[in-house]
């Protein structure tokens, strides 16, 4: 762990929501329409209506905090995944929000011929939520219970499932892959400012949510049987986290669509920064996501300017890297 | 004799098979009691339900008299600690971190951590000896100070109950009889009861004050080892031929397997 006790850790915290703050700043700044920070500061104080104040007004700065949104709440939920299945490489894909909501989009514009970005927000959070309720209904089917193998199985086979009819319906109807295939890959760009307000209530009830059970994902994290010994009720806490998963992983998704990576990623980055104490893990975990999705969603601008590289493959691109040289210290290396 | 565990009428199940039928059981308060019994036979099945951790299929398990499903599960572990069998702690949780996880069901939202929970996990680690330990990760441990950190957590839960599910299992015999000794004298000076579920039969004569024996799902024979550890009742409960002499130093029965082995005796008593 870098940080190792709870001063360095305060200190870490606040240096961390500065960087956060000022990539959201640059997110705003920088981009294919030459802006300047003094250009933004005058567009929030007096808007002339011109071009650039526009595109900062109504494209920068709703990109700048859904990718600060998005990226928070799926690393928070993918801390949360990581702890209640005992998997390392668990996601928030595993619940099968992600293949949920790319089935519930593929089969809108099939059969309903939906096609803006507002009413993929809904019909792909509905998805989300379907998917997660099934797999943790079958995950929990059986005499012990939600269990992390079961509930890993559950999630792989619904996942599996989903994203077959997603590409059947894709076969059949060309129409719907080009009009969906931009949403599949998962971006923070071209959304409104309305998109996120819809959905923030519910990342914000996950992100305290995620904050009022770290403790007991603490005691969570020690088994099922210690767990149950030391008085935690295991059965309202899982459920707890599934909800939160389904409101902070199906929110982001019906957001910007699957992005991958930030799950997986950004919870060993954090426990290598601060340790496993999920007091600490989860807000660090939340900030750090932040952190990743806008400097890559910055980048992505850049590479093949004027077009852009979809996020997530910059997230990899950033996070591979990171990955790796974690991996080969060692997880928790002291 | 007063009682802190009573099971009534309980029948433990895995799906359709019984595992535990009908079962009326008296845990003395204040004592030691040892569950034995053959592989498979239950024992850990009943310490688990006693525990709370396995749902009965019927009956009821009573602590002080008051029925465990129907109290919460935080006041539960007021008063009843169980150390399941060998724990994980997660991967980098170090000594001091898992020991204060034995005060959360004293944690409320108002009362985060108070100088009575601090002086508690003082005592746990002193009364375990890992004071010296308390910083390192509980990973990077020997097996007999891993298993002494974990009954440290179960201390730092103060409670009059403590229930241990085989735990000298995979220890050296020399770790064995450290934890052993660590629970006697826990007993001796605390009055704590403690019930486990012990592998060697000899090691448990000579620990516990009474020891239930298991066999069909169902009690066997309860009481004093000396009391009831008999050929047959080995024979019956174990399915193995022995001879049950005097240990030499503790005065307590001492099992003899029957069996092949090198004979260095001029005479074979067999």
């Amino acid at each position: 762990m870098l940080l190792k006790n709870n001063g360095q850790r305060f200190i870490g915290l606040f240096i961390a929501i500065f960087l956060l703050l000022l990539l959201m700043c640059a997110s705003i700044v920088y981009g294919y329409t030459d802006t300047t920070w003094g250009m933004v500061l005058d567009a929030f104080q007096n808007n002339n209506g011109s071009n650039e104040h526009i595109i900062i007004e109504t494209v920068r700065l709703p990109r700048s905090l859904i990718a600060a949104a998005v990226g928070s709440s799926l690393a928070i939920s993918g801390v949360l995944m990581q702890t209640l299945t005992k998997n390392p490489l668990a996601s928030p894909g595993i619940f099968g929000v992600n293949a949920g909501a790319g089935f519930a989009v593929v089969l809108a514009v099939t059969l309903f011929s939906v096609g803006n970005l507002q009413a993929f927000t809904w019909i792909s959070f509905l998805g989300a939520t379907v998917a997660a309720i099934a797999v943790y209904t079958i995950g929990s089917t059986g005499r012990e219970g939600l269990t992390p193998m079961k509930l890993t199985l559950a999630g792989a086979a619904i996942s599996a499932m989903f994203a077959s009819f997603t590409q059947g319906f894709l076969v059949i109807n060309e129409a719907a892959f080009e009009q969906v295939l931009f949403w599949l890959a998962g971006s923070v760009e071209g959304r409104k400012m309305e998109i996120l307000t819809n959905v923030l209530p519910y990342l914000l009830i996950g992100w305290l949510g995620s904050l009022i059970i770290s403790s007991k994902m603490n005691v969570l994290s020690m088994g099922e049987d210690v767990a149950k010994g030391l008085g935690l009720n295991t059965g309202l806490l899982k459920i707890m986290v599934a909800i939160i998963v389904i409101l902070l992983a199906g929110g982001s998704v019906a957001i910007a669509g699957p992005i991958g990576f930030i799950g997986i990623v950004i919870p060993h980055v954090t426990r290598s920064i601060v340790g496993i104490d999920h007091r600490w893990l989860i807000p660090f975990a939340g900030i750090l996501g932040g952190i990743l999705l806008l400097a890559a969603d910055i980048m992505a601008r850049y590479i093949i300017m004027p077009q852009e590289v979809p996020v997530g493959v910059m997230t990899a691109i950033i996070g591979t890297p990171f990955f790796i040289y974690i991996a080969r210290k060692g997880f928790n290396a002291r | 004799m007063k009682t802190a565990i009573e099971t009534k009428n309980l029948t433990l199940s895995y799906g359709d098979s019984i595992i535990i039928n009908e079962l009326d059981l008296q845990i003395p308060k204040g004592e030691i009691t040892v569950f034995i019994g053959g592989n498979g036979c239950g024992k850990s099945t009943l310490l688990r339900s006693i525990a709370r951790l396995l749902k009965p299929k019927n009956g009821a398990v009573l602590l002080e008299g008051n029925a465990i499903a129907k109290m919460s599960t935080k006041d539960v572990a007021k008063q009843m600690s169980i150390l399941p069998q060998s724990p994980i702690a997660p991967e980098g949780l170090t000594v001091l971190q898992l020991v204060k996880q034995g005060r959360y069901p004293y944690q409320t939202w108002l009362k985060q951590w108070t100088e009575k929970d601090e002086e508690e996990v003082t005592k746990a680690l002193k009364a375990t000896a890992i004071e010296d330990l308390k910083d390192r990760p509980v990973d990077s441990l020997s097996g007999g100070q891993r298993q002494r950190a974990w009954i440290a957590m179960t201390l730092a839960q103060d409670t009059d109950v403590i229930l241990l599910d085989e735990p000298t299992t995979y220890l050296d015999m020399t770790h064995q009889i450290e934890i052993l000794d660590l629970l006697f004298e826990l007993n001796e000076k605390e009055q704590r009861t403690i019930v486990m579920v012990l592998h060697d039969l000899n090691l448990a004569c000579r620990y516990a004050d009474n020891i239930v024996a298991i066999k069909d799902r169902k009690i066997y024979a309860q009481g004093k080892p000396e009391h009831i550890i008999s050929c047959p009742l080995v024979k019956n409960v174990f399915g193995m031929d022995c001879q049950i002499t005097v240990d030499p130093l503790f005065g307590t029965p001492l099992c003899i397997p029957f069996g092949k082995g090198r004979c260095i005796l001029k005479e074979v008593v067999l």
